[in-house]
């Protein structure tokens, strides 16, 4: 282990800054990629699927 | 062999063996990318001896260039993907050349973000036009045309086809990254990896980078499933074997 405490850990050296800066940017747009294709695969089921079923009902009905 | 090659191409072609098989692969991707970006970030962040020269600031270096070299490969896959497409009509390749666009472009934005915020305490400067990060924002900016091209066609097949033309003339910028800091005066220091060379770094700081490396391709590998997972439905979304998946 490089550093002693926590506070060190966070200090790294006096790069703190730079370094957490980098870190998070990279985190929020790691987190962006991953919810993006979630949230479309979610959207995409639920409409699909009421498509298909309204389309069951109109088929019944005519 | 040949019969084996093309066996696996008219598979891959297939949209509903494609999903099928990935979707067995999701999970086992998502627990390796979490463990290998666990472990390395962990020996990166806390076990790495910091550098002699830049301190704790080269800590940045397991972001950094895990997500540079993607950015390249990436691009290079879109635009043989592009090409299979343009050549063999195979609609997977498009669709796979169109969902590694914006997943490239962020790795594209990852490297250039890092390497600004990196370049502050080292060079005492966010920004140069040196080679290295102009042919790198050139990069993100071919990124931005593919996905725009796309967007701007009438048709989607004429938009998958301009997007690969774009892909394919893009790929000269390539080899310009790799040696931009070989060929012209630069501040960005020289490759720290190379497959020719015995590494110059320091076992304790190596390892994590290896590893953060192997994290990112699979990573992006995982995305790349994901969202291609979603154009198929998208587009077979009248088949039956997607109906019998929605019912469910």
């Amino acid at each position: 282990m490089e550093f002693a405490s926590l506070s060190e850990f966070i200090a790294m050296g006096k790069h703190g800054l730079y370094v957490w800066l980098s870190y998070g940017l990279t985190a929020l747009i790691v987190a962006i990629n991953v919810a993006l294709p979630l949230l479309r695969r979610r959207r995409l089921m639920k409409e699909q699927a009421q498509r298909l079923r309204r389309e069951k009902r109109h088929a019944s009905t005519t | 062999m040949w019969q084996w090659l093309t066996q696996q191409y008219h598979r891959m072609s297939s949209p509903k063996w494609f999903y099928e098989l990935t979707g067995r692969w999701v999970p086992w991707l998502v627990a390796m990318v979490v463990i290998s970006a666990v472990v390395g970030l962990t020996l990166g962040l806390l076990f790495a001896p910091a550098d002699y020269q830049q301190g704790d600031s080269f800590r940045i270096i397991y972001i950094h260039v895990p997500a540079a070299l993607l950015a390249q490969s990436a691009y290079l896959m879109m635009a043989i993907s592009g090409a299979v497409f343009l050549i063999w009509r195979m609609k997977m390749a498009a669709w796979v050349a169109k969902v590694i666009a914006p997943v490239g472009a962020s790795f594209c934005l990852i490297a250039l973000l890092t390497g600004a915020i990196w370049g502050k305490p080292t060079w005492g400067t966010w920004w140069v036009w040196d080679a290295r990060l102009t042919s790198m924002l050139l990069l993100l900016f071919l990124y931005f045309g593919v996905m725009a091209i796309q967007q701007a066609m009438e048709s989607e097949d004429a938009g998958h086809k301009a997007a690969a033309i774009l892909a394919l003339v893009g790929v000269v910028n390539i080899p310009i990254i790799k040696y931009s800091v070989e060929w012209w005066n630069t501040l960005h220091q020289p490759a720290t990896l190379t497959l020719t060379e015995k590494p110059s770094m320091h076992p304790d700081m190596l390892w994590p980078l290896l590893i953060m490396i192997v994290s990112t391709y699979l990573f992006f590998a995982l995305l790349v499933i994901l969202r291609t997972r979603n154009e198929i439905l998208w587009h077979e979304r009248k088949r039956q074997w997607v109906k019998k998946l929605l019912e469910s």
